[in-house]
């Protein structure tokens, strides 16, 4: 079986290998990749939409289609995440731990009998983790902030500097899984329940597809920002701008909370009662 | 010979680390090198895309000096295409929400089969 | 662009994912194939494509490393390949 993975491998690279002898050469500036769509995108993007980082430019207006379809394709994935994962436990089986959270005594309470959750004696510790540590759980709190702040500020910045509505996304996501890893995850569930974060990655969707569809009842077609203008009281091209960035705001929802459901069921093992 | 090799050993490199991901996909026993080999093989073409829009002595895709008073005309030779990072910026965030659903998908097997190895599973599979 | 830091970057960036795929453990694959997703960010930002860096310094070795090793806890850590 190996080998005829090898065989099927090393066919493939040959022929791959065998291709490149028709590339252009490496950093050439007229290949034929920036000869000819590129050069537009480059050259009009500041006085059409105002934005100086191309990317986000040509992300979200010159191609917002796509953008569209690649969010709701997030939000897909984290509805299968939890479709495939996620279970309702009806009745405890098992015994819980408790921690005392001065002297780090476990205490083991037997099935069905539990004790105070929000006692300021004991905690409740998982059974799967390691210990609670006192250096990650300060230094995580005194992060997180800083984490989420940073994730927007990555966020409004994405005209002017790399960045944009992924990446800010992304950063808010992991700000929430810190926490879910420094403590445990059912601290994290508190701070952001799951129906919140659902809820948070269907709107993420609804706001890109929503922007698009007032541009359509306006009487432009659709994702044509320039539409906005009226009602915006802002000149085409400012419309642009604002646009683009009411479209980042929805895609770093959805990007946020489809991370956060993703790692739930995925360390819990859809369970939701002990985390990583 | 040598002077292909010189000019083009980078998309070879590229294209070593393709086959390198595609044959964990293909020969490896286990469910969670395979999904490793998945995503190698997505990073080397994230990376082959991204080597295409580089440009000589040309700077990021950022306009500089774009607001003020010295407006000046945009040249194309100046900025690195800006189009397949665009299409591979999709395509990075496409990669972790199939390897979300994979990790998903391999955490319920094991939790049917109670392993992750290939021959394995389908042993257990041709028992029942 | 300096060709020989270009290099050793795609010689680490191939010599991480070869051991990312061949070691025993799944854990040790989980973090290998972190120090994988930084090392090729790094090859991006040396080309020239900041945007796309950025999110795979985020997305590739921040998140996707942590849904790895989330996956590794839940199941097991040894293999036999």
């Amino acid at each position: 079986m190996k080998w005829a993975a090898l065989m099927v491998v090393l066919s493939t690279g040959g022929l791959l290998i065998f291709a490149t002898d028709d590339f252009p050469p490496w950093r050439d500036p007229h290949s034929p990749a920036s000869e000819h769509v590129s050069p537009r995108y480059i050259e009009k993007s500041m006085e059409e939409t105002g934005v100086p980082n191309l990317v986000t430019a040509v992300l979200a207006d010159y191609r917002g289609y796509d953008t569209l379809f690649e969010t709701a394709v997030i939000f897909t994935a984290g509805i299968a995440c939890f479709l495939l994962l996620r279970t309702y436990r009806e009745k405890e089986k098992e015994s819980r731990l408790y921690r005392h959270v001065h002297t780090g005594l476990i205490v083991e309470v037997e099935a069905g009998s539990r004790m105070r959750e929000a006692s300021e004696h004991f905690e409740r510790a998982d059974r799967l983790w390691a210990p609670d540590d006192l250096i990650i759980r300060t230094a995580c709190r005194i992060l997180i902030p800083f984490i989420q702040l940073f994730g927007l500020q990555v966020l409004a910045n994405g005209h002017h500097t790399p960045g944009g509505g992924f990446q800010g996304g992304v950063i808010l996501g992991a700000s929430l899984i810190l926490l879910a890893l420094s403590r445990d995850l059912r601290t994290a569930t508190r701070m952001m329940p799951e129906r919140i974060s659902g809820l948070l990655s269907a709107s993420g969707v609804l706001v890109y597809a929503g922007i698009g569809t007032v541009c359509v009842l306006l009487g432009h077609s659709f994702l044509d920002y320039a539409a906005l203008a009226p009602i915006l009281f802002v000149d085409p091209v400012q419309a642009r701008n604002l646009g683009i960035l009411g479209v980042e705001i929805g895609v770093a929802m959805a990007v946020m909370a489809t991370m956060i459901v993703i790692y739930g069921n995925v360390a819990s093992a859809g369970y939701y009662d002990e985390g990583l | 010979m040598i002077s292909t090799l010189i000019a083009k050993y980078n998309y070879w490199i590229y294209i070593t680390l393709m086959m390198v991901g595609m044959y964990a996909m293909i020969a490896k026993n286990n469910l969670v090198k395979k999904i490793i080999g998945m995503n190698v093989f997505q990073t080397a073409i994230i990376l082959f895309f991204v080597s295409i829009g580089a440009k000589q002595d040309a700077t990021i895709p950022v306009l500089e000096h774009s607001h003020g008073p010295e407006a000046h005309t945009v040249r194309a030779l100046d900025y690195i295409n800006p189009l397949p990072h665009v299409l591979m910026l999709t395509a990075i965030v496409v990669a972790v929400a199939t390897l979300g659903v994979a990790l998903a998908l391999a955490v319920k097997v094991f939790n049917r089969y109670h392993t992750l190895e290939e021959d394995e599973i389908l042993t257990q599979i041709r028992e029942e | 662009m300096i060709w020989s830091l270009d290099l050793a970057v795609l010689t680490l960036v191939v010599g991480c994912g070869i051991a990312a795929i061949m070691v025993k453990d799944l854990l040790c694959a989980a973090i290998l194939f972190g120090a994988y997703s930084f090392m090729m960010c790094l090859l991006w930002a040396i080309m020239g494509a900041v945007d796309v860096a950025f999110t795979e310094a985020s997305v590739g070795a921040g998140v996707s490393t942590v849904f790895f090793v989330a996956a590794v806890f839940r199941t097991t850590r040894r293999t036999k390949d």
